[in-house]
C-alpha cells in the first residue's frame, strides 16, 4: 500500500464518460490512423509525417512545463538541440544504435531541464520566458564552440545514417523512421497522459493556478516546478533526439530560436494544457509554412503570420479547445 | 533468309526498345517540359538572398518566351527552406521525390547544402552550381554528384597569396582569421601556395564568431612586425580590424576577403579614410561600377532587368550573380543536346570549356572538367580609393594543385 492509496482523492469520472467498448474503439481507431500512411503515403510524405510527429513530441515537452505548470519556457529548442547532438555525436563518434543513445538523451536533457528549473523558481512569467529565451539563442553558438568542436563537428554538423529496419521487417527505411518516431511518440504520449491523469498532474496544474493554496495543501513547490522542468526538457530531448535520425544531419544552425518560438506557436494553436493539443500542434509547425509559402515565395512570413492570427481568432483555445467544445455539443445533443 | 531478318530487326528493336524506356524513365523530363528543382532562404535570417531565387525565375521565363530549350519549357520550382539545414532536406525530398525534378539547381547555404549532399549523391540526383564558397563543393572523387559555382574561398586566399608573393617575395604575413569553415579555407589556400614556407613565413591567430572584438588578436598580429596582413573573417569583425590597424599605426600591405567588402557595412562602420589602400578581389561586375555602363554582357542584363524583373534592385549585387549561374546552367543544357538524363547533366556540367557568363570580369571564364569541379579559379584585385573599389591589374588565377 502505498500513501496515495489512502488519502481520499475525489475521482474524475463525469457521467458522460465513455464506455470501455468505445474507448478501445477510440483507441484501435487511432492506431489505424497511426498506421495507416505507412502504407498509403509516398516515402517523401511519410518524411514529412514523421518530421511532424517529431515535432508533435517536442510539442508535448513544452506543453508539460508550460501548459500545466504554467512556467513559460521559450527556450525549448535548446533542449531539442541538446538530445539531437547526444545521439549523433553517440552515433557518429562511438557507433553506438540509435535506440541505446535515447537514454543517454533523455538523461542528459533531464538534467539540464532540471538545472533550468532552479533560476525558474525564482523567476515568474515573463522573467521565465526571457531567461529561457536566452537558452534558446546560446545553445546554437555553444554548440560551435572550439573547445567541443572536436565533437560537435563546429559549424559542419556531423552526419549520421538512419537506423536500417530489422531484417524481420519489409520495410523500407523511411518506413521504418515513421514507425519508430511513432513508437517513441506513442509511448511518451501515454506516459504523459497518465502523469496528468494522477496525482502529480493535478498538482501541477494547482500549482499554476494558485501556488499559495497548492503549497498551503501541503505540495513542494520547488520540486513540482523543477521536476517538471526536468520531464519536459527529457520529453523534448527525445524529440530531438528523433529529429537528429530522421534528418541524418545535426548542424547548430538547424536548432535556431526560430525553432523554440515554433515549439511556442504549435503549443498555443494545438491547445495549451492539452496531450491530443500537441499532436496537432506538430502538425501545424510543419504543414502551415509549406501551405503559406504555397500561397506567395514573396512574402511566406505574411501569410503565415496572417494564418497564425486567423487560427488564433477562430479556435482561441486550439485545436483542442475546438474538439472539446464539439464533444460537448454532441454530449447535450445525445440524450 | 527470314529468320535473319527477323534476328535483325528484333536487334534493331531491342537497341531502341531501352532507349524509349529510358526516355520515360528520365526523372523530370518529358516530351514538353524540363524540371529543374531549388531552395532558397526565401524567409529567415538569410532571406536578403531570396533575390537570387527571385532572379532565377524570372530569368526561366525568359528562357519559355523564347522558346524553351530543346522543344521543352523550363518547369523551376523554387522553394523556401527558411535557411534551417532540417527544412533543406524536407524541400528537397519533396522535389526529387514528389515533384521528380530531373536535377537539383543553385540552392543556398552552407550548412543546408551539407545537409542534403549525402542524399543527392546517394540518390545519384545532380546537385549543380550552389550558392556558397566553401571549397569542398570541388570534390569530385567523394560526392561525384555535387558541383560549386563561384571561387572558393580556398582559390581566393590562393590569389592573395600569388600577389602577395609578386609584390613581396620576403615578406611575413600576418593572418586573421575566423574559426570556422570559412576562416579555415582560406589557411588553406595560403598553405597550398607558400606549401613548406609556411611555417616560416605566415604569424596566424584565429578569433571565434562569438568574440566581442578582435581588438587583442590584432596587438598581436601588429606585434609580429608582419608588412603584409590578410583579414578573413565576417564583416563585423572586418570593421573592427580595419579600424584597429588604422588606429595602432600600423600599416601593413592588407588583403581583405571579399565576403567583407560592403561599403555600408564595413568601409564605412571603419572608417573609409582607415581603410585606403586595402586590397580585395572581384570575379563579377559591380554594377553600380561606372565602368560598366556601355559594357555589351550588363548591357544584356539590364534589359533582362528592365523587362522580367522591373522592380528589382539595380545595385544588388544578387541579380548579377544568378544571372550569370543561370547562364551557366543554360550553357549545360545546351550541350546535352536534348539529352537530359541525370548522368548525361553531370557529365556536360563537368565539361564546360571557357564559357563566358555575361556578368563576370571580362577574361574570367567558366571551366570544368571530369576533375575539376571549381568552374570560376580566376579573380580580379581591386583597391579601396577611399570612396569605392577600384580594379586594378590582370586576371589571376588559382593555384594548381596535383591532385
Amino acid at each position: 500500500m502505498s500513501a496515495t492509496d489512502r488519502i481520499a482523492l475525489p475521482l474524475r469520472r463525469p457521467a458522460t464518460a465513455l464506455a470501455a467498448w468505445q474507448r478501445s474503439a477510440l483507441v484501435l481507431a487511432g492506431l489505424a490512423a497511426a498506421l495507416a500512411p505507412l502504407w498509403l503515403l509516398e516515402s517523401f510524405h511519410l518524411f514529412q509525417l514523421t518530421m511532424a510527429v517529431i515535432m508533435a513530441l517536442a510539442v508535448l515537452g513544452l506543453n508539460i512545463v508550460t501548459g500545466y505548470n504554467g512556467q513559460i519556457s521559450l527556450g525549448h529548442g535548446a533542449f531539442f538541440a541538446v538530445g539531437a547532438y547526444a545521439t549523433a555525436i553517440l552515433m557518429s563518434h562511438l557507433d553506438w544504435s540509435f535506440w541505446a543513445t535515447l537514454p543517454v538523451s533523455a538523461v542528459v536533457c533531464g538534467l539540464i531541464g532540471y538545472g533550468v528549473g532552479f533560476p525558474a523558481l525564482r523567476l515568474g512569467g515573463l522573467y521565465l520566458a526571457l531567461t529561457t529565451f536566452s537558452l534558446a539563442v546560446a545553445v546554437p553558438q555553444i554548440l560551435k564552440h572550439k573547445s567541443i568542436e572536436g565533437w560537435t563537428g563546429g559549424v559542419q554538423g556531423l552526419f549520421l545514417v538512419k537506423p536500417d529496419p530489422p531484417a524481420f521487417l519489409p520495410l523500407t527505411p523511411d518506413q521504418w523512421m515513421y514507425c519508430m518516431a511513432l513508437i517513441v511518440s506513442s509511448v511518451c504520449f501515454l506516459l504523459a497522459w497518465n502523469l496528468i491523469r494522477g496525482r502529480i498532474g493535478r498538482a501541477l496544474m494547482a500549482t499554476r493556478d494558485h501556488p499559495i493554496a497548492a503549497e498551503a495543501m501541503g505540495m513542494d513547490i520547488a520540486a513540482l516546478k523543477t521536476q517538471a522542468f526536468a520531464v519536459s526538457a527529457m520529453i523534448t530531448g527525445l524529440a530531438g533526439s528523433l529529429s537528429a535520425v530522421a534528418v541524418e544531419y545535426v548542424a547548430p544552425d538547424s536548432f535556431s530560436f526560430a525553432l523554440s518560438i515554433n515549439l511556442f506557436v504549435g503549443m498555443v494553436v494545438g491547445g495549451v494544457a492539452s496531450i491530443l493539443g500537441s499532436l496537432f500542434g506538430g502538425l501545424f509547425v510543419l504543414f502551415v509554412p509549406n501551405i503559406a509559402e504555397a500561397i506567395s515565395k514573396a512574402a511566406p512570413g505574411v501569410i503565415y503570420g496572417v494564418i497564425l492570427i486567423a487560427f488564433l481568432f477562430l479556435l482561441p483555445d486550439g485545436f483542442a479547445g475546438l474538439l472539446r467544445r464539439l464533444a460537448a455539443r454532441l454530449r447535450r445533443a445525445s440524450p | 533468309m527470314p529468320t535473319r531478318r527477323l534476328l535483325l530487326a528484333a536487334a534493331a528493336g531491342g537497341l531502341f526498345t531501352p532507349r524509349l524506356v529510358r526516355a520515360q524513365e528520365t526523372p523530370g523530363v518529358t516530351a514538353t517540359e524540363l524540371r529543374i528543382g531549388n531552395t532558397m532562404p526565401y524567409s529567415g535570417p538569410a532571406s536578403a538572398y531570396g533575390s537570387i531565387g527571385r532572379s532565377h525565375q524570372a530569368f526561366f521565363r525568359m528562357v519559355n518566351d523564347n522558346g524553351g530549350i530543346a522543344g521543352r519549357k523550363i518547369n523551376f520550382i523554387t522553394y523556401d527552406d527558411g535557411y534551417s539545414p532540417p527544412k533543406t532536406v524536407e524541400q528537397v525530398r519533396r522535389l526529387v521525390e514528389q515533384d521528380r525534378v530531373a536535377f537539383l539547381f543553385n540552392p543556398l547555404g552552407t550548412a543546408s547544402n551539407s545537409a542534403i549532399l549525402r542524399y543527392v549523391n546517394q540518390r545519384k540526383v545532380p546537385h549543380l552550381f550552389l550558392s556558397t564558397g566553401a571549397d569542398k563543393w570541388g570534390n569530385y572523387q567523394d560526392t561525384p554528384w555535387t558541383i560549386g559555382w563561384q571561387p572558393s574561398y580556398r582559390t581566393e586566399a590562393q590569389i592573395y597569396a600569388k600577389h602577395m608573393l609578386e609584390q613581396k617575395p620576403n615578406a611575413k604575413l600576418a593572418l586573421l582569421y575566423q574559426n570556422d569553415d570559412f576562416g579555415k579555407d582560406y589557411v588553406t589556400g595560403i598553405r597550398d601556395v607558400l606549401g613548406a614556407r609556411y611555417d616560416a613565413m605566415v604569424r596566424a591567430v584565429s578569433h571565434e564568431a562569438t568574440d566581442p572584438t578582435v581588438d587583442s588578436q590584432i596587438v598581436t598580429l601588429a606585434g609580429s612586425g608582419a608588412e603584409v596582413m590578410l583579414t578573413a573573417t565576417t564583416p563585423k569583425f572586418a570593421a573592427q580590424a580595419i579600424r584597429k590597424v588604422f588606429e595602432v599605426g600600423w600599416r601593413p600591405l592588407h588583403y581583405l576577403t571579399n565576403v567583407s567588402i560592403s561599403v555600408g557595412t564595413v568601409m564605412e562602420p571603419a572608417g573609409a579614410e582607415r581603410g585606403v589602400g586595402i586590397i580585395t578581389s572581384a570575379y563579377l561586375k559591380d554594377p553600380t561600377d561606372p565602368a560598366w555602363e556601355q559594357d555589351a554582357g550588363m548591357n544584356e542584363w539590364r534589359s533582362f532587368m528592365s523587362k522580367y524583373i522591373p522592380d528589382g534592385d539595380m545595385k544588388d549585387g544578387s541579380f548579377p550573380f544568378a544571372y550569370g549561374i543561370a547562364q551557366t546552367l543554360m550553357q549545360v543544357l545546351r550541350q546535352c543536346e536534348g539529352n537530359f538524363a541525370r548522368d548525361n547533366v553531370m557529365r556536360q556540367a563537368a565539361n564546360l570549356q571557357g564559357f563566358v557568363p555575361a556578368t563576370l570580369i571580362p577574361g574570367i571564364t567558366v571551366n570544368t572538367s571530369p576533375t575539376n569541379f571549381h568552374p570560376i579559379r580566376q579573380m580580379q584585385l581591386q583597391r579601396w580609393t577611399g570612396t569605392t573599389w577600384e580594379r586594378f591589374g590582370g586576371i589571376i588565377e588559382g593555384a594548381h594543385l596535383a591532385g
